[in-house]
């Protein structure tokens, strides 16, 4: 072992070519990661003008930030923001309690009837009805172009509550086993015991949850045609960037110059992106932390 | 348990200590279930519109059935049959240039000697996944679309004529979607192959360096052996979605000039289906690509079993 770690350090100290060329291949993956992020953000800072001449690359060009006036003036967008941030809140609460209530139970050996009920829920990760048939049933109970549309269906993942069961087999029986010597009961272990051990995976799962909701746009799509104001940011993105809806601008004039739609689309496209930007590098940690867990077979 | 043992062991006892103990567990277990059985299984029964008349005001009992009909219906499609080669075309694409992506960087930043540096790449490389498949679309216009960044290069710099049609032209389209897909996913799917990697055992490396392999040499005959298990239980499941590609990616960035090419099974069935409202005839395409799908998981699977692998089930 510590001759492996002496050889370990010599390397480290002396990087090779090879390490170099791994280097020039990190950092041209770099580039191309961030250069799509880049032309849409030069795009939304400069002038239609320099658009339409073909100008703009990947840096501002007759830098001003009309179109970020523009989209931030729009009501629409910016209630559009908030809706999706408070639905967001809703979603993670909602699916929090539900992948609890689910995981939890399915963590007792002595719980009759588990086996099955293990099985038909993971049955559901492989095959489900399709959409006409959900469709179907959503008119039925009422839930077409009807808000709750974007909560309900999707309150349990069974990826993620793979990964909470899998989470609460790793804490030790033998603190439950002392509890109930004590005379506590499932929902006391569940509360004292497992959940206060649990903040990692309840975080992993919440953020999992609060970037699939935050991104999400079909279910909108599909289920609430009819119910604009209660659009996802994404929807309402989505039906601006295929022209099927336009931002407000402010001047009217200036919205007749050539380009400015598409400059206007793109400050829209990085106001959509900046929240999860400014947020996944602080909370990857957990993120990774899923991917990993839910690695674990099912 | 305790308690028990000193007392008289009746049936009537057990089971009642066994529901004192466990009430609990079924009432939380109530609203799981329900949720299940009303958002997975009772669409279930809808399925059977595939089989009958179009009629979704009826109860799905009372409508008149049409035997195999939709089905027949699909395979007279044109539409049908250019949907079919575009999930597979997609698919296959997917399999070769996107399932070996994210390996072969895994390799190589496990190669990254500088530890900070490995850090910010990562970071980095995750960043697309967090991004919405609706803003990538609209990053691939304004890189690649007749008035991106890409073509002002090329027209201004190069001297091409005319803007080149990456995302206006279908099969160009075909492989900026598969790119941006690769793109995407590739720094998130590293995550999972780098967690192997650190589970191969060290020793390994050590015989190897013993035996004087290069560092390619290790790559091939240690790492990769050693995160086989993984490799091949992702393996399965993509070849499970062969048929049900993930339409947000074709829906955001598809374009009026490349509908032939974008039009993947689910994409049918949503045009034909909701917006159509040709429920019925959908709803059939839908269980054919479903079926379709198990299928392949489970001779998938049963393959990865087979060539002696642990497998996924």
């Amino acid at each position: 072992m510590s001759a492996s770690r002496v050889m370990a350090k010599s390397r480290l100290k002396r990087p090779t070519i090879g390490d170099w060329v791994i280097v020039v291949i990190m950092i041209l993956l770099i580039a191309i990661c961030l250069l799509p992020v880049m032309t849409v953000v030069a795009t939304s800072f400069s002038s239609a003008h320099y658009l339409i001449r073909r100008e703009i690359t990947f840096w501002p060009r007759g830098f001003h930030i009309a179109a970020y006036q523009d989209v931030i003036g729009d009501s629409r967008f910016m209630w559009s923001l908030a809706w999706t941030g408070i639905l967001t809140g809703i979603v993670i609460v909602a699916n929090l309690i539900m992948t609890i209530l689910c995981a939890y139970p399915l963590t007792y050996d002595s719980l009759k009837g588990r086996k099955i009920l293990t099985v038909l829920i993971i049955f559901t990760m492989y095959f489900n009805a399709g959409l006409v048939p959900t469709f179907m049933l959503f008119r039925r109970l009422g839930l077409l172009n009807n808000p709750m549309v974007l909560i309900i269906p999707g309150m349990i993942s069974v990826f993620n509550m793979i990964i909470m069961r899998n989470f609460f087999f790793g804490i030790p029986d033998s603190l439950k086993e002392s509890a109930e010597i004590d005379g506590a009961g499932p929902l006391t272990c569940l509360v004292k015991i497992y959940l206060p051990l649990s903040t990692p995976v309840l975080a992993t799962i919440g953020l999992f949850v609060a970037v699939g909701r935050w991104n999400g746009f079909m279910d909108a799509l599909f289920f609430l045609p009819g119910n604009a104001r209660f659009h996802p940011i994404q929807l309402l993105l989505y039906n601006i960037l295929n022209n099927i809806t336009a931002v407000d601008v402010q001047d009217p004039g200036a919205a007749q110059a050539p380009g400015w739609g598409e400059t206007v689309q793109a400050a829209a496209i990085v106001i959509a992106m900046v929240p999860i930007l400014c947020v996944y590098p602080w909370v990857q940690k957990y993120f990774v932390q899923g991917a990993t867990l839910g690695a674990v077979k099912g | 348990m305790v308690k028990t043992k000193d007392r008289p062991r009746t049936r009537i006892s057990n089971w009642k200590s066994y529901w004192i103990r466990h009430w609990a567990l079924y009432a939380m277990l109530i609203l799981p279930i329900a949720f299940f059985f009303i958002f997975s299984y009772m669409p279930m029964v809808n399925i059977l519109i595939a089989f009958k008349r179009n009629n979704i005001i009826a109860p799905i009992m009372e409508v008149p059935w049409v035997g195999l009909d939709n089905f027949r219906w699909a395979f007279e499609n044109v539409q049908f049959f250019q949907a079919v080669r575009n999930t597979l075309m997609f698919s296959a694409l997917d399999l070769i240039v996107g399932f070996p992506a994210p390996i072969i960087l895994a390799l190589l930043l496990n190669e990254v000697k500088f530890k900070k540096f490995k850090k910010v790449t990562q970071t980095i490389s995750y960043m697309p996944f967090f991004l919405s498949w609706v803003i990538v679309g609209g990053l691939s216009i304004r890189l690649l679309g007749p008035s991106g960044s890409v073509n002002n290069i090329l027209m201004n710099w190069f001297g091409l004529e005319a803007p080149f049609p990456f995302i206006t032209s279908g099969y160009h389209w075909v492989g900026t979607n598969v790119l941006f897909a690769v793109w995407r996913g590739l720094g998130w799917n590293t995550i999972i192959y780098l967690a192997a990697i650190t589970g191969v055992n060290t020793e390994l490396y050590e015989a190897a360096d013993m035996d004087g392999a290069t560092r390619l040499r290790k790559m091939w005959h240690v790492t990769l052996p050693g995160i086989r298990p993984v490799i091949v239980i992702l393996f399965i499941l993509t070849i499970g979605q062969i048929m049900g590609a993930d339409m947000a990616r074709y829906l955001a960035m598809e374009n009026l000039l490349v509908r032939d090419f974008s039009l993947v099974l689910p994409i049918f069935v949503f045009r034909w289906g909701i917006q159509g409202m040709q429920y019925h005839r959908a709803a059939a395409v839908g269980l054919m690509a479903s079926i379709i799908n198990l299928a392949f998981l489970f001779g998938a699977n049963m393959l990865a079993r087979k060539l002696g692998g642990r497998g996924l089930f």
